[in-house]
Protein backbone atom coordinates (compact mmCIF):
# COMPACT_ATOMS: atom_id res chain seq x y z
CA UNK A 1 0.00 0.00 0.00
CA UNK A 2 1.62 3.39 -0.98
CA UNK A 3 1.47 7.11 0.94
CA UNK A 4 -0.96 9.42 -0.03
CA UNK A 5 0.33 12.63 -0.39
CA UNK A 6 -1.54 15.74 -0.28
CA UNK A 7 -0.80 18.88 -2.20
CA UNK A 8 -1.61 22.62 -1.24
CA UNK A 9 -3.23 24.05 -4.01
CA UNK A 10 -0.77 26.09 -6.03
CA UNK A 11 1.24 22.56 -6.70
CA UNK A 12 -1.84 20.69 -7.83
CA UNK A 13 -1.97 21.93 -11.65
CA UNK A 14 1.45 20.13 -12.09
CA UNK A 15 -0.05 16.94 -11.15
CA UNK A 16 -3.58 17.35 -13.29
CA UNK A 17 -5.43 19.25 -10.54
CA UNK A 18 -4.86 15.96 -8.10
CA UNK A 19 -5.57 17.38 -4.07
CA UNK A 20 -4.15 13.84 -3.25
CA UNK A 21 -1.51 11.45 -4.82
CA UNK A 22 -0.67 8.15 -3.85
CA UNK A 23 2.86 7.41 -4.25
CA UNK A 24 5.28 3.79 -3.22
CA UNK A 25 8.58 5.09 -0.81
CA UNK A 26 10.05 3.69 2.23
CA UNK A 27 11.51 7.42 2.66
CA UNK A 28 10.50 10.77 2.29
CA UNK A 29 13.16 11.63 -0.12
CA UNK A 30 12.10 8.52 -2.69
CA UNK A 31 8.25 9.30 -1.91
CA UNK A 32 9.28 13.33 -3.40
CA UNK A 33 11.45 11.97 -6.37
CA UNK A 34 9.09 9.04 -6.91
CA UNK A 35 6.51 12.08 -7.35
CA UNK A 36 8.84 14.45 -9.12
CA UNK A 37 9.62 11.57 -11.93
CA UNK A 38 5.89 11.40 -12.26
CA UNK A 39 5.17 14.73 -12.22
CA UNK A 40 8.00 16.04 -14.19
CA UNK A 41 5.98 19.76 -13.48
CA UNK A 42 6.76 19.92 -10.03
CA UNK A 43 10.61 19.82 -10.16
CA UNK A 44 12.47 22.56 -8.40
CA UNK A 45 9.51 23.53 -6.92
CA UNK A 46 9.74 20.72 -3.99
CA UNK A 47 12.87 19.87 -3.67
CA UNK A 48 15.94 22.58 -4.56
CA UNK A 49 18.42 22.28 -6.88
CA UNK A 50 21.33 21.52 -4.33
CA UNK A 51 18.81 18.24 -3.41
CA UNK A 52 17.51 19.60 -0.06
CA UNK A 53 14.17 20.72 1.24
CA UNK A 54 13.09 24.44 -0.86
CA UNK A 55 12.56 26.19 2.24
CA UNK A 56 9.60 27.67 1.82
CA UNK A 57 7.98 24.19 1.87
CA UNK A 58 7.41 22.30 4.72
CA UNK A 59 6.88 18.64 4.20
CA UNK A 60 4.38 16.83 7.22
CA UNK A 61 4.03 12.76 7.83
CA UNK A 62 1.35 12.62 10.29
CA UNK A 63 1.34 16.09 10.91
CA UNK A 64 4.68 15.76 12.10
CA UNK A 65 7.53 18.74 10.11
CA UNK A 66 10.07 15.99 8.88
CA UNK A 67 13.08 19.13 8.96
CA UNK A 68 12.62 17.76 12.66
CA UNK A 69 12.45 13.87 12.32
CA UNK A 70 15.26 12.92 10.02
CA UNK A 71 14.74 14.89 6.94
CA UNK A 72 14.70 13.25 3.37
CA UNK A 73 15.63 10.17 5.19
CA UNK A 74 12.47 10.48 7.55
CA UNK A 75 10.67 6.27 7.06
CA UNK A 76 7.09 6.35 5.74
CA UNK A 77 4.87 3.25 6.47
CA UNK A 78 1.78 2.01 4.29
CA UNK A 79 -1.28 4.29 4.90
CA UNK A 80 0.85 7.50 6.16
CA UNK A 81 -0.35 10.90 5.41
CA UNK A 82 1.93 13.01 3.60
CA UNK A 83 1.32 16.92 3.53
CA UNK A 84 3.13 19.08 1.32
CA UNK A 85 2.81 22.54 2.70
CA UNK A 86 4.10 26.39 2.15
CA UNK A 87 5.78 27.85 4.81
CA UNK A 88 3.19 30.22 6.16
CA UNK A 89 3.19 32.78 9.35
CA UNK A 90 1.86 31.54 12.73
CA UNK A 91 -1.05 33.30 13.68
CA UNK A 92 -3.07 32.14 10.67
CA UNK A 93 -5.17 28.26 10.69
CA UNK B 1 2.57 27.87 36.90
CA UNK B 2 0.34 25.16 37.47
CA UNK B 3 0.21 21.64 37.51
CA UNK B 4 -1.96 19.79 34.75
CA UNK B 5 -0.89 16.85 35.51
CA UNK B 6 -4.53 15.46 35.66
CA UNK B 7 -4.85 15.80 32.31
CA UNK B 8 -1.48 13.75 31.13
CA UNK B 9 -2.20 10.44 29.48
CA UNK B 10 1.32 8.93 31.31
CA UNK B 11 1.72 8.75 34.75
CA UNK B 12 5.26 9.16 34.53
CA UNK B 13 5.07 12.37 32.89
CA UNK B 14 4.00 15.52 34.49
CA UNK B 15 2.82 18.70 32.86
CA UNK B 16 2.96 22.16 33.79
CA UNK B 17 1.47 25.12 32.49
CA UNK B 18 2.22 28.62 33.08
CA UNK B 19 -0.55 31.35 32.80
CA UNK B 20 0.01 34.53 30.33
CA UNK B 21 -3.65 35.20 30.36
CA UNK B 22 -3.48 37.76 33.80
CA UNK B 23 -1.41 40.07 32.12
CA UNK B 24 -1.79 43.28 31.97
CA UNK B 25 -3.53 43.08 28.40
CA UNK B 26 -4.12 39.88 29.07
CA UNK B 27 -1.93 38.05 26.92
CA UNK B 28 1.97 36.47 26.65
CA UNK B 29 2.46 39.20 24.19
CA UNK B 30 3.00 41.82 26.78
CA UNK B 31 6.25 41.10 27.61
CA UNK B 32 7.11 41.46 23.86
CA UNK B 33 5.03 44.96 23.27
CA UNK B 34 6.74 46.38 26.25
CA UNK B 35 10.27 44.73 25.21
CA UNK B 36 9.82 46.26 21.52
CA UNK B 37 8.48 49.85 22.24
CA UNK B 38 11.48 49.98 25.12
CA UNK B 39 13.94 48.76 22.92
CA UNK B 40 12.91 51.43 20.16
CA UNK B 41 13.19 54.11 22.97
CA UNK B 42 16.50 52.51 23.51
CA UNK B 43 17.59 52.92 20.69
CA UNK B 44 16.19 56.57 19.82
CA UNK B 45 13.94 55.16 17.06
CA UNK B 46 11.00 56.39 19.42
CA UNK B 47 11.31 58.97 21.53
CA UNK B 48 8.78 59.48 25.02
CA UNK B 49 7.33 62.55 24.91
CA UNK B 50 7.72 63.61 21.58
CA UNK B 51 4.30 64.47 19.32
CA UNK B 52 2.83 62.92 16.59
CA UNK B 53 4.58 59.55 16.93
CA UNK B 54 2.73 56.82 14.67
CA UNK B 55 3.72 53.00 14.75
CA UNK B 56 2.51 50.45 12.53
CA UNK B 57 2.65 46.17 13.38
CA UNK B 58 0.77 43.77 11.66
CA UNK B 59 -0.97 41.16 14.27
CA UNK B 60 -3.84 39.09 14.50
CA UNK B 61 -5.00 40.19 17.97
CA UNK B 62 -2.25 39.90 21.19
CA UNK B 63 0.74 42.04 20.22
CA UNK B 64 -1.71 44.14 18.47
CA UNK B 65 -3.53 44.36 22.22
CA UNK B 66 -0.52 44.28 23.81
CA UNK B 67 1.18 47.75 21.74
CA UNK B 68 -2.37 49.19 21.99
CA UNK B 69 -2.23 49.18 25.66
CA UNK B 70 1.69 50.22 26.16
CA UNK B 71 1.27 52.90 23.14
CA UNK B 72 -1.67 54.72 25.01
CA UNK B 73 0.24 54.93 28.13
CA UNK B 74 2.88 56.17 26.49
CA UNK B 75 1.46 58.51 23.81
CA UNK B 76 2.39 56.87 20.83
CA UNK B 77 -0.43 56.72 17.89
CA UNK B 78 -1.01 53.00 16.62
CA UNK B 79 -2.04 51.26 13.80
CA UNK B 80 -2.68 47.95 13.63
CA UNK B 81 -3.58 46.05 10.27
CA UNK B 82 -5.74 42.85 11.24
CA UNK B 83 -7.07 40.32 9.45
CA UNK B 84 -10.57 40.41 8.80
CA UNK B 85 -11.47 37.03 10.41
CA UNK B 86 -10.38 37.33 14.05
CA UNK B 87 -12.90 37.54 17.02
CA UNK B 88 -14.87 40.74 17.15
CA UNK B 89 -13.46 40.75 20.88
CA UNK B 90 -10.25 41.56 19.65
CA UNK B 91 -11.20 44.21 17.27
CA UNK B 92 -13.08 46.07 20.44
CA UNK B 93 -10.01 45.61 22.29
CA UNK B 94 -7.65 46.77 19.98
CA UNK B 95 -10.44 50.30 20.18
CA UNK B 96 -10.46 49.73 24.07
CA UNK B 97 -6.87 51.28 23.73
CA UNK B 98 -7.32 53.84 20.98
CA UNK B 99 -5.18 51.60 18.49
CA UNK B 100 -6.46 52.45 15.08
CA UNK B 101 -7.37 49.07 12.86
CA UNK B 102 -6.37 48.89 9.24
CA UNK B 103 -7.94 45.50 8.14
CA UNK B 104 -6.37 43.23 5.57
CA UNK B 105 -8.33 40.19 3.99
CA UNK B 106 -9.58 37.02 6.33
CA UNK B 107 -8.18 34.42 3.21
CA UNK B 108 -4.89 35.74 3.41
CA UNK B 109 -4.43 35.21 7.09
CA UNK B 110 -1.39 36.84 9.06
CA UNK B 111 0.86 36.71 5.48
CA UNK B 112 -1.31 39.14 4.56
CA UNK B 113 -1.55 41.28 7.37
CA UNK B 114 2.16 40.65 7.27
CA UNK B 115 2.69 41.97 3.37
CA UNK B 116 0.31 44.60 3.92
CA UNK B 117 2.23 46.28 6.74
CA UNK B 118 5.67 45.89 5.56
CA UNK B 119 3.94 47.76 2.32
CA UNK B 120 2.28 50.63 4.59
CA UNK B 121 5.28 50.70 6.06
CA UNK B 122 7.92 51.42 3.17
CA UNK B 123 5.29 54.19 1.70
CA UNK B 124 5.67 55.59 4.74
CA UNK B 125 8.98 55.73 6.25
CA UNK B 126 7.54 58.10 9.07
CA UNK B 127 6.13 55.99 10.71
CA UNK B 128 7.82 53.44 13.21
CA UNK B 129 7.48 49.84 12.34
CA UNK B 130 8.44 47.29 14.63
CA UNK B 131 7.99 44.13 12.96
CA UNK B 132 7.73 41.60 15.54
CA UNK B 133 8.19 38.64 13.10
CA UNK B 134 11.97 40.37 12.18
CA UNK B 135 12.66 42.38 15.94
CA UNK B 136 15.58 40.41 18.07
CA UNK B 137 13.31 42.29 20.95
CA UNK B 138 10.75 39.83 20.58
CA UNK B 139 12.71 36.75 21.65
CA UNK B 140 14.84 38.43 24.11
CA UNK B 141 11.82 39.29 26.20
CA UNK B 142 11.40 35.46 26.71
CA UNK B 143 15.09 34.85 27.00
CA UNK B 144 15.52 37.28 29.81
CA UNK B 145 12.47 36.76 31.81
CA UNK B 146 9.70 34.19 30.45
CA UNK B 147 12.53 31.24 30.39
CA UNK B 148 14.16 32.33 33.77
CA UNK B 149 10.69 32.20 35.18
CA UNK B 150 9.88 28.83 34.26
CA UNK B 151 12.74 27.49 34.91
CA UNK B 152 13.12 28.92 38.61
CA UNK B 153 9.42 27.65 39.12
CA UNK B 154 10.25 24.17 37.52
CA UNK B 155 13.97 23.20 37.21
CA UNK B 156 13.53 19.67 36.88
CA UNK B 157 11.65 20.42 33.02
CA UNK B 158 12.81 18.34 30.56
CA UNK B 159 10.35 19.61 27.95
CA UNK B 160 9.05 22.79 26.79
CA UNK B 161 6.19 22.79 24.41
CA UNK B 162 5.00 25.79 23.07
CA UNK B 163 2.84 27.66 19.86
CA UNK B 164 4.93 28.80 16.82
CA UNK B 165 3.78 31.95 15.73
CA UNK B 166 6.40 34.27 15.33
CA UNK B 167 8.68 32.00 17.01
CA UNK B 168 9.69 34.50 19.84
CA UNK B 169 8.40 32.47 22.75
CA UNK B 170 9.66 29.31 21.11
CA UNK B 171 13.27 31.14 20.57
CA UNK B 172 13.92 32.90 23.85
CA UNK B 173 12.63 30.58 26.03
CA UNK B 174 14.40 27.87 23.99
CA UNK B 175 17.61 29.10 23.90
CA UNK B 176 17.33 30.32 27.53
CA UNK B 177 16.38 26.43 28.75
CA UNK B 178 19.06 25.15 26.42
CA UNK B 179 21.57 27.09 28.21
CA UNK B 180 20.82 26.00 31.43
CA UNK B 181 20.52 22.14 30.29
CA UNK B 182 20.85 21.21 26.95
CA UNK B 183 18.75 17.58 27.12
CA UNK B 184 15.89 20.26 27.38
CA UNK B 185 13.58 19.17 24.19
CA UNK B 186 11.88 21.92 22.95
CA UNK B 187 8.33 21.41 20.84
CA UNK B 188 6.83 23.45 18.15
CA UNK B 189 3.08 23.42 18.14
CA UNK B 190 1.38 24.49 14.79
CA UNK B 191 -1.67 25.32 14.07
CA UNK B 192 -3.22 24.05 10.23
CA UNK B 193 -2.61 26.19 7.44
CA UNK B 194 -5.79 25.41 5.84
CA UNK B 195 -7.87 27.40 3.51
CA UNK B 196 -5.67 30.65 3.94
CA UNK B 197 -2.86 28.61 2.08
CA UNK B 198 -5.25 28.14 -1.40
CA UNK B 199 -4.53 31.77 -1.32
CA UNK B 200 -0.54 31.62 -2.39
CA UNK B 201 -0.09 32.04 -5.84
CA UNK B 202 2.81 30.29 -5.76
CA UNK B 203 5.19 29.06 -3.00
CA UNK B 204 7.67 32.20 -2.90
CA UNK B 205 5.06 33.55 -1.22
CA UNK B 206 5.65 31.42 1.72
CA UNK B 207 6.73 33.15 4.73
CA UNK B 208 9.59 32.17 7.61
CA UNK B 209 9.84 34.80 10.45
CA UNK B 210 13.59 36.43 10.24
CA UNK B 211 14.00 36.34 13.57
CA UNK B 212 13.22 32.29 12.83
CA UNK B 213 16.32 32.17 9.97
CA UNK B 214 18.94 34.54 12.23
CA UNK B 215 18.51 33.89 15.68
CA UNK B 216 18.45 29.47 14.66
CA UNK B 217 15.58 28.30 14.99
CA UNK B 218 15.99 25.27 13.11
CA UNK B 219 18.62 24.53 15.70
CA UNK B 220 16.44 25.31 18.78
CA UNK B 221 13.75 23.30 17.79
CA UNK B 222 13.57 19.50 18.27
CA UNK B 223 10.11 18.59 16.91
CA UNK B 224 7.87 20.96 15.26
CA UNK B 225 3.91 19.30 15.47
CA UNK B 226 0.64 20.57 13.75
CA UNK B 227 -2.68 20.34 16.17
CA UNK B 228 -5.66 20.52 14.53
CA UNK B 229 -9.10 22.63 15.41
CA UNK B 230 -11.05 19.33 16.80
CA UNK B 231 -8.51 18.53 18.90
CA UNK B 232 -7.78 22.27 20.07
CA UNK B 233 -11.00 22.60 21.42
CA UNK B 234 -11.39 19.21 22.59
CA UNK B 235 -8.07 20.35 24.81
CA UNK B 236 -9.33 23.96 25.17
CA UNK B 237 -12.29 22.52 26.58
CA UNK B 238 -10.92 19.59 29.08
CA UNK B 239 -8.63 22.56 30.77
CA UNK B 240 -12.01 24.01 32.22
CA UNK B 241 -11.75 20.56 34.23
CA UNK B 242 -9.29 21.55 36.41
CA UNK B 243 -10.68 25.43 36.30
CA UNK B 244 -8.79 26.86 33.54
CA UNK B 245 -10.37 29.31 31.14
CA UNK B 246 -7.87 29.89 28.01
CA UNK B 247 -7.71 30.24 25.30
CA UNK B 248 -8.04 28.02 21.97
CA UNK B 249 -4.24 28.71 21.25
CA UNK B 250 -3.10 26.99 24.98
CA UNK B 251 -5.64 24.45 23.56
CA UNK B 252 -4.05 23.45 20.74
CA UNK B 253 -0.63 23.62 22.58
CA UNK B 254 -2.28 21.64 25.78
CA UNK B 255 -2.99 18.89 22.70
CA UNK B 256 0.44 19.21 22.08
CA UNK B 257 2.16 18.88 25.55
CA UNK B 258 -0.30 15.88 25.54
CA UNK B 259 0.85 13.96 22.49
CA UNK B 260 4.86 14.73 23.70
CA UNK B 261 3.74 12.79 26.86
CA UNK B 262 2.31 9.97 25.34
CA UNK B 263 5.28 9.32 23.51
CA UNK B 264 7.97 9.28 26.58
CA UNK B 265 8.76 5.69 26.89
CA UNK B 266 7.24 3.55 29.48
CA UNK B 267 9.29 3.48 32.41
CA UNK B 268 10.90 6.93 31.69
CA UNK B 269 9.77 10.24 33.85
CA UNK B 270 9.56 13.37 31.95
CA UNK B 271 8.32 17.08 33.06
CA UNK B 272 6.71 18.99 30.44
CA UNK B 273 6.37 22.72 30.81
CA UNK B 274 3.93 24.58 27.97
CA UNK B 275 2.53 28.06 28.07
CA UNK B 276 -1.17 28.91 28.35
CA UNK B 277 -1.07 32.37 25.73
CA UNK B 278 -4.15 34.31 26.83
CA UNK B 279 -7.54 33.30 29.03
CA UNK B 280 -10.79 32.61 26.94
CA UNK B 281 -12.62 35.82 27.25
CA UNK B 282 -11.60 37.18 24.27
CA UNK B 283 -13.38 33.87 22.38
CA UNK B 284 -16.26 33.63 24.05
CA UNK B 285 -18.31 34.88 20.62
CA UNK B 286 -16.82 31.95 18.82
CA UNK B 287 -18.71 29.74 21.29
CA UNK B 288 -16.16 27.60 21.84
CA UNK B 289 -16.65 26.03 24.99
CA UNK B 290 -20.64 25.79 24.35
CA UNK B 291 -21.50 25.46 21.05
CA UNK B 292 -22.37 21.86 19.08
CA UNK B 293 -18.61 20.97 18.98
CA UNK B 294 -18.68 20.11 14.48
CA UNK B 295 -20.33 23.86 14.67
CA UNK B 296 -17.65 25.08 16.41
CA UNK B 297 -14.53 23.48 14.85
CA UNK B 298 -16.35 24.46 10.90
CA UNK B 299 -15.80 27.78 12.50
CA UNK B 300 -12.70 27.87 13.87
CA UNK B 301 -11.15 26.39 10.63
CA UNK B 302 -12.45 30.32 9.63
CA UNK B 303 -10.56 32.12 11.86
CA UNK B 304 -7.26 32.79 13.06
CA UNK B 305 -6.82 31.52 16.82
CA UNK B 306 -3.11 31.46 17.47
Amino acid sequence: MPVSIRLPTVLRPQVGGQATVQIEGSTIGEVLSTLVAEHPGLSGQVIAEDGALNKFVNIYVNDDDVRYLQQLDTPVADGDEVSILPAVAGGAN
Amino acid sequence: MVDVSALSPNPNVKIWTKLEGRNPAGSVKDRVALSLVEQAEADGILVPGAPDQILIEPSSGNTGIALAMVCRMKGYHLKVVLPTNVSIERRQLLEVFGAEIIESPGSEGSNGAVRMARGLAAEHPEWVFLYQYANPANPKAHYEHTGPEIFADVPEITHFVAGLGTSGTLLGVGRYLKEQNPDIQVWAIEPPTGEMVDGLRNLDDGYIPPIFADLGGAEILDRKTVVRPRESIEWTRKMTELGLFVGISSGAIMAGAVRCASQIPEGQAATIVTIACDDGWKYLSTGAWTDDIDTVVDRASKVIYF
